[in-house]
């Protein structure tokens, strides 16, 4: 199902509240919000559409759909820019009162698409819902903009019925959050009923036929709606409660990396601190500062902002101190596209810094795995004193899923080196290393009798002094890049998703690729490799992947984890990506693995 | 601690790397002394430094130090002050690192008042990278890169602290072991960010810049220490002092012999006074010019925060969320 309108229209209220519903009924659904980059684009015109799609059923949903089966379109230019993505015969539900001469004029159309047979292969539904409404809280004596936001939960009351689902929740939903404005919230609670009993009514009737879904096959235990952000924001309290510190989040403002620090924020009960800094590179030096001072610093930004960051990662492999830094990654170059995903800031993550500095990078492939890969990220930044790279996406950021709850009794604590227990000088002693993992002790500004200097100039391997021993720069150099190297003997073995262990084709993926990636392996019964750990890659991926003949890699950028698998692995896969800000289709991926199936006989 | 630290106590084995004569020299033997006179701890002491000369100081002090990068030091002490409050925690900068490309930073501790000291060793030029003129370099200033002579402006630091609303402002001159002390601890006792602006000779780049002022033989003419509360005298015999023209609205030196009343008393919470003082070129003033004592931020943040960044509730006691159903 896709909802579309202005972005003043509510729909991603809408989309969010009918995923909670969703969730309550027992059904499995992944969502897609998509919005434009303008707070208020203009109304009526296609670039200012906001959209969320959201699909929904009785089997396990990885991806958001490929192409929708209900459109509600609330204006002209919803309906321009939604119709192509739409399946033939698809049920669409249009607003009357939007299709003014003047929005068709906006959205480029020159005759009205209700008339002129544009909708001929749909099932057409035209309601005037913004007459309707106004007409449902007019008891309340609002104006005629208050009355007219309202809407959003006519049209909802609309879907619920059209989907069989309780009103109860929604209901409570809107009880919560108008609490202050009881106008306002009696006014939507009117709306939403309107809008389930004009469902209800003889008029539609015969036109809207309820859709039942069936119970999604989910594993038993305790389930919510999770979006990425709020995943990643638990994951953290988690890492900061497995590991006994506080956690310090330190961030500029940014689409779409914001969401992680309004959700921080209200997390302060869990011994979480945040700081909104006065720009990206204070806000990674701010978290450094508290990784000093013995907090769990963290970063996050986009792509851009992790750009101005770049200089002070070094500064953290180079006085080896844990920090972790959370790309939320969008589509680019420069300001690109703020609003749209991509998966385009892997070498940046890899290989973007100057001179030798590795560091640990993994990505999240889902919103509820964001809580996992917080965690994940923590233990390696703790275990061997390092700044680590987490991979996350916009769709990933706004994207709610239902996510089955875990228990942190399944989680081991996070540790830490232990300071050696020895009569060397303090500077030995914080220079001291764990064999295995090479990382240093966290020894932090406070702690009696250890006092030492880090900093970012060249170190002597054993005392931390300023070093420009060219034997000592050549060890180091080293000891950074074995440092991340020995994170593999940490992370386990890379898994086949889907499908079998050898055979004509894999589909090597990583991040939110994860959903139609992994549909398509199943529909093709090609087999599927999901990467979480791209720096460095778990010590069997070459074997595992050396029992196919050909191996495909989809990507939301422009080739780069072919990039990077040809470098670690010498290997040549077959790169397939598309960069268009929306997910890749199940459908393109079946074509895809298909036709190089062809290839191989 | 039952036996006094000395400055001694807080030097390093490590070898002192600065140019024979620098100014540097007598500020490093300032600030030990000082930490010695406080009585510092040092284990609850930390340096943090940027990039440029006088960076490597934390490597020459006996307590945590972090040599970190370019500009980025207030931002670093602020996330370490964060982390834990009850720290001493000095920031050592230069007029490259605190006001080009770090400017955005010390804007930033000072309006939030952090509780950090910063020491600004003004030299007015780059040494580190081999003497190009700097933001503090006077007009005309001839460098490698402005062989024909600088033609920027340059910036003031205390106008820069004041214009991003510090609270705390005073200036030292590094070979004054007398006023560097008075003016160090007066920084180490302040609660929020003590901005302090240390005229320093760089004997190779820049040499004498200050030597207008700093020169011992002519200091009583050229110099006005200030004292919150005192009358602003100078000059052989204290014969001279600054008073205020209501006419013009601004500072004038007068001779004191028979105009006593006229002569302005310091009063260190006065914004307008401070402001004045700061551009008065002769006399030049020193010591604590201005000081409003205010909350500092990490005060305010744990002030604010619910549980003052203690874990008061487990993740499992929320991770449900606001609605959640069970699957059998
Ligand atoms: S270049 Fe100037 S400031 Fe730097 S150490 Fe030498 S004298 Fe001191």
């Amino acid at each position: 199902m896709r909802l579309a309108g202005d972005s003043g229209d509510g729909i991603q209220l809408m989309g969010s509240q009918f995923a909670v519903s969703t969730a309550l009924s027992g059904s499995d659904f992944a969502t897609f919000p998509d919005y434009p980059a303008e707070i208020r684009a203009p109304v009526g015109t296609t670039f200012g559409v906001s959209a969320y799609q959201i699909n929904l059923g009785g089997g396990p949903i990885t991806t958001a759909g490929d192409e929708p089966q209900v459109l509600v379109a609330f204006n002209p230019a919803a309906l321009k820019v939604s119709l192509p993505l739409i399946a033939k015969g698809a049920l669409v539900i249009v607003n009357n009162d939007g299709f003014t001469p003047r929005n068709l004029a906006k959205a480029g159309y020159d005759s009205d698409p209700r008339e002129d047979g544009t909708l001929n292969d749909y099932q057409v539904v035209a309601a005037d819902i913004s007459h309707l409404n106004l007409e449902a809280v007019k008891e309340f004596g609002l104006s005629k903009s208050e009355g007219g936001r309202c809407k959003n939960f006519y049209a909802l009351g609309m879907l619920l019925w059209m989907f069989d689902r309780e009103l109860g929740p929604i209901e409570a939903w809107i009880n919560r959050r108008l609490a202050s404005k009881p106008t306002m919230r009696d006014a939507n609670i009117k709306a939403l009923h309107a809008g389930h009993a004009f469902g209800e009514t003889a008029e539609l009737s015969a036109n809207i036929s309820q859709f039942d879904l069936p119970k999604a096959k989910m594993a038993p235990g305790v389930y919510r709606s999770i979006t990425g952000a709020e995943a990643l924001a638990l994951g953290l309290a988690a890492a900061g409660e497995l590991a006994d510190r506080e956690v310090m989040f330190c961030s500029y403002p940014i689409t779409p990396a914001s969401p992680l620090l309004h959700r921080l924020v209200g997390l302060q009960e869990l011994g979480v601190g945040t700081f909104q800094a006065e720009d990206e590179i204070a806000a990674i030096c701010a978290a450094i500062g508290a990784s000093y001072g013995g907090m769990i610093g963290v970063t996050s930004s986009s792509g851009p902002g992790i750009a101005l960051k770049t200089e002070a990662m070094g500064l953290a492999v180079s006085a080896e101190l844990p920090l972790v830094i959370v790309n939320w990654q969008r589509g680019g170059p420069s300001t690109g596209l703020p609003t749209k995903t991509e998966q385009s800031d892997l070498y940046q993550a890899v290989y973007g810094r100057n001179a030798d500095t590795p560091i640990p990078v993994l990505a999240a492939s889902n919103s509820g795995e964001c809580f996992d890969m917080a965690i994940e990220a923590t233990r390696i930044a703790l275990r061997h004193m390092t700044p680590v790279i987490l991979l996350a996406d916009g769709y990933l950021s706004n994207a709610a899923e239902p996510w089955r709850v875990p228990s942190m009794s399944d989680y081991d604590a996070i540790e830490t080196n232990a300071l050696p227990d020895s009569d060397d000088s303090p500077q030995r002693r914080a220079f001291s290393r764990d064999e295995t993992s090479l990382g240093r002790p966290w020894v932090t500004p406070g702690m009696p009798g250890l006092v030492h200097r880090i900093g970012g100039l060249e170190s002597d391997s054993e005392t931390g002094h300023i070093s420009y021993d060219p034997a000592n720069h050549q060890r180091m150099t080293e000891l950074r890049a074995n440092k991340v190297d020995a994170v593999a003997s940490y992370i386990g073995e890379q898994e086949i998703e889907a499908g079998p262990e050898c055979g004509d084709v894999v589909v090597v993926g990583w991040g939110s690729t994860y959903g139609p990636i992994y549909q398509a392996a199943r529909k093709t019964g090609a087999s599927f490799v999901h990467l979480r750990h791209l720096n460095p890659f778990p010590s069997n991926l070459g074997e595992v992947l050396a029992k196919f003949d050909k191996i495909l890699v989809p990507e939301m950028n422009n080739g780069q984890l072919v990039t990077l698998l040809k470098d670690k692995l010498c290997i040549e896969p077959e790169s397939f990506t598309k960069v268009t800000g929306h997910p890749f289709l199940i459908g393109e991926l079946v074509d895809k693995i298909e036709s190089l199936r062809g290839k191989a006989v | 601690m039952s036996t006094k630290l000395t400055a001694k106590d807080f030097a390093t084995s490590q070898e002192v790397r600065w140019c024979p004569g620098c100014g540097d020299y007598a500020i490093l033997r300032a600030v030990q002394t000082a930490l010695a006179d406080v009585g510092a701890d040092p284990d609850k002491t930390a340096f943090i430094s940027g990039i440029g000369c006088a960076a490597r100081f934390p490597y020459y002090v006996d307590t945590y130090g972090f040599h970190t990068i370019h500009g980025r030091a207030p931002a670093i002490a602020t996330g370490l002050k964060l982390a834990n409050p009850e720290l001493n925690v000095w920031v050592v900068t230069g007029d490259g690192d605190a006001l080009s490309i770090g400017g955005n930073h010390v804007l930033h501790a000072l309006r939030r008042n952090v509780g950090i000291k910063v020491l600004l060793f003004n030299n007015e030029i780059y040494g580190l990278t081999k003497g190009q003129y700097s933001p503090t370099s006077r007009v005309g200033t001839a460098s490698p890169s402005s062989p024909t002579g600088s033609v920027e402006s340059p910036v003031s630091p205390g106008q820069f602290a004041m214009g991003s609303g510090t609270h705390f402002f005073a200036r030292g001159i590094d070979t004054d072991k007398k006023g560097m002390g008075d003016v160090l601890q007066q920084a180490h006792a302040f609660e929020g960010t003590a901005f302090v602006e240390i005229f320093q000779n760089c004997i190779v780049y820049n040499e004498d810049v200050f030597a207008d002022f700093t020169d011992r033989k002519t200091a009583p003419d050229t110099q006005l220490h200030v004292k919150h509360g005192e009358p602003m005298l100078f000059g052989e015999n204290n014969s001279k002092g600054i008073h205020f023209n209501q006419d013009t609205l601004a500072l004038e030196v007068i001779d004191v012999t028979d105009a006593k009343d006229e002569v302005l008393v310091h009063d260190e919470r006065n914004p307008t006074i401070a402001r004045m003082l700061i551009d008065q070129k002769t006399p030049v003033a020193l010591g604590v010019i201005y000081r409003q004592p205010a909350q500092s931020y990490e005060d305010a943040f744990y002030a604010k925060h619910p549980t003052q960044m203690k874990r008061r509730k487990s993740v499992a006691d929320i991770i449900e969320g606001p609605s959640s159903w069970t699957v059998d």
